[in-house]
């Protein structure tokens, strides 16, 4: 790459290239303010006036700023109990996803285990072909699952593409003649998997630890359709039914009397939800990034 | 030597035999997998079975009575066939078409930055939005486009004081626009990865050669950066037309209201609404529904998988 940038400077740019370069970065500043502004314009609406948001008078930066819409937020007796909720199932459901994942990628890593072909088709193939909706939903009713959590963190226990993914890394980033050298030396196929490829896969655990754990704190269908008992909803269950509403009743806040008479609360509500139910994973945004953009990369190499 | 061929099967089948033994703990690591996959995934594909017959609570999908193909062609021959299939065709045909060229040329524009923190900085700030959930990034469109209190309405009366736009969320005809482009902002920086990912694998020499040769910039994108990007869009397009009939429940059914219904019902949000939204759920007419998309769906990528297979020399397909 400095290489490369050497020779840029070494190369005089004939006009033509400046012009391109300008071209280029003005459209791309241009998205990358596309992208950024309606997220500025939420978190500053987020900590504005009321009244101020109300009458429109937010653009860029808060107006009057309060902390009265996460006041109203931390009080809303729902999204507590949503934060709890998702919180649990983001946790144990992505420690089910690893185990199950792990368990199914390593023996089909191995190309001395005999049936691999066969035990690989019978899964790729579910990516292709399901039963549906209906039948799915039907089944969680027979396993008496509706209404527990098991409906949430079951059904979903492995994706197949997660789980080729994994596989992927195991063949290509992990040398085979560890593994030979490991059977000399009399390692069993278990012993193998705990004390040498695991420790070696710590990259891949993290990349699909992230991809199952934001997949999780975002789910809403699976919720939608298992789900009726409030306590036991999850976030984003109770973020569609405040966001989505057109009047927040005060009666879900805990001391209703304190939100009384402010004007504009429940937009004001509504936009710090947005950022709260975000903060999460656009904080840890930045220290997972690369894990992300790695996984989509090993996952290109296969499919 | 006509007897050898029987003993040796036999020592093929032996020696199979031992291998299998010899590898038992890597079948009892596949033990859960394989429960699960069978569990979850196999036998509701056995439960299909419910879309040809008339499903009654109790006496459950196999005791229940054939009915043929009743349902299916109660599908086809109501007005929802056609508004639905439209629908869901008319959303992720614009959708292809907008994100794929796009996504070629943002990662085409993001490759000729030579300075690394700035490029780095800009992917950063592009791939934020695809960790927005669904049901967030449509809560933030309903507040930014609120003619009255969004920023929408705002911008607008910075131009034409004291007037309210129109309200685009509560028409029909907007629906798609809306859906296609948010679309667009949530997924277009994080759709660039793979084609930068391509684009890194580059030859240097080939850019030093054309550069001592004068090309410019703009040159060496169209013969260079751009034909390296073929093979990976090629594949990528073609696993985009697989799932032209697969449009998400999430975002549609979020979006929808009883205005822009006749834009947005697609055939996953219908099969929902019959099967398990209202009072008296149709299972089995929304199980024919679902299975219909279902075949197609895997229809279409069979033959989308076999044609990447073709263009790629078998190295690309997906099984």
């Amino acid at each position: 790459m400095s290489e490369a940038s050497y020779i840029q400077q070494k190369i005089t740019n004939p006009k033509e290239d400046k012009l391109l370069y300008a071209v280029v970065y003005s459209i791309l500043f241009l998205f990358a303010l596309c992208i950024l502004y309606p997220i500025i314009f939420i978190i500053s609406a987020s900590f504005s006036d009321g009244t101020e948001v109300q009458l429109g008078r937010v653009y860029l930066l808060p107006v009057k700023p309060t902390l009265d819409g996460y006041q109203a937020v931390f009080s809303h007796k729902n999204v507590l109990i949503g934060f709890r909720n998702t919180l649990f199932y983001t946790l144990a459901g992505t420690a089910i996803n690893i185990i199950v994942t792990l368990l199914c990628a390593y023996p089909l890593s191995r190309k001395d285990m005999p049936f691999r072909g066969f035990f690989m088709f019978l899964f790729v193939f579910t990516m292709f072909f399901s039963g549906g909706l209906i039948p799915s939903y039907l089944l969680v009713t027979q396993l008496r699952m509706i209404n527990t959590v098991w409906a949430l963190l079951l059904p979903g226990a492995m994706s197949v593409y997660n789980m080729i993914i994994t596989r992927t890394f195991f063949d290509s980033n992990v040398p085979v003649e560890l593994l030979e050298a490991s059977q000399i030396d009399g390692c069993s196929d278990a012993r193998y998997f705990f004390s040498i490829l695991l420790p070696l896969s710590h990259a891949v655990v993290a990349v699909i630890a992230l991809f199952y754990a934001v997949g999780h704190w975002n789910a809403y269908f699976s919720a939608l359709i298992y789900i009726r008992d409030p306590n036991l909803q999850p976030l984003q269950l109770i973020l569609r039914n405040i966001l989505l509403a057109t009047r927040i009743s005060l009666n879900e806040f805990e001391d209703p009397d304190l939100m009384e008479g402010k004007i504009g609360l429940e937009y004001l509500v509504k936009y710090a939800l947005i950022v709260v139910s975000s903060a999460p994973i656009i904080a840890l945004y930045p220290f997972i990034q690369k894990f992300f953009v790695k996984g989509v990369m090993i996952g290109s190499i296969k499919g | 030597m006509t007897n050898t061929p029987l003993p040796q099967l036999d020592d093929q089948r032996s020696k199979l035999m031992k291998q299998v033994r010899q590898r038992w703990q890597l079948y009892l690591f596949l033990l859960i997998p394989v429960i699960y996959i069978l569990v979850f995934a196999y036998y509701p594909m056995l439960g299909v079975q419910i879309a040809f017959k008339n499903f009654q609570p109790r006496k459950g999908i196999w005791g229940s009575e054939w009915a043929g193909l009743v349902h299916f062609k109660a599908f086809f021959s109501s007005f929802y066939f056609s508004r639905t299939v439209t629908n869901t065709i008319r959303l992720s045909v614009y959708y292809l078409l907008v994100n794929f060229p796009l996504s070629i040329i943002f990662a085409l524009m993001i490759n000729i930055i030579v300075n690394k923190k700035l490029k780095h900085t800009l992917q950063t700030i592009l791939y934020i939005p695809h960790f927005i959930s669904t049901v967030v990034l449509v809560g933030m469109l309903m507040q930014i486009l609120n003619p009255v209190t969004g920023l929408y309405g705002n911008i607008y009366r910075l131009f034409v004081p004291g007037e309210y736009p129109p309200d685009i969320l509560s028409k029909a005809q907007p629906f798609t626009h809306l859906y296609v482009w948010s679309g667009i902002w949530q997924n277009l920086g994080w759709n660039t990865i793979v084609y930068i990912a391509a684009l890194s694998g580059t030859d240097v020499e080939l850019h030093e050669a054309a550069q001592i040769d004068g090309a410019t910039r703009l040159q060496r994108i169209i013969h260079i950066d751009f034909p390296a990007l073929l093979p990976t869009a090629s594949i990528i397009l073609i696993l985009n037309s697989g799932s032209i009939m697969n449009v998400g429940f999430e975002k549609a059914y979020l979006m929808q209201n009883s205005i822009n219904v006749v834009n947005s019902e697609v055939i996953s949000t219908y099969v929902y609404k019959v099967g398990l939204s209202g009072a008296t759920n149709q299972f089995s007419y929304a199980a024919a529904v679902g299975l219909f998309n279902n075949v197609i769906n895997g229809i279409l990528l069979l033959i989308v998988n076999s044609l990447s297979k073709k263009l790629s020399d078998g190295t690309r397909g997906l099984f």
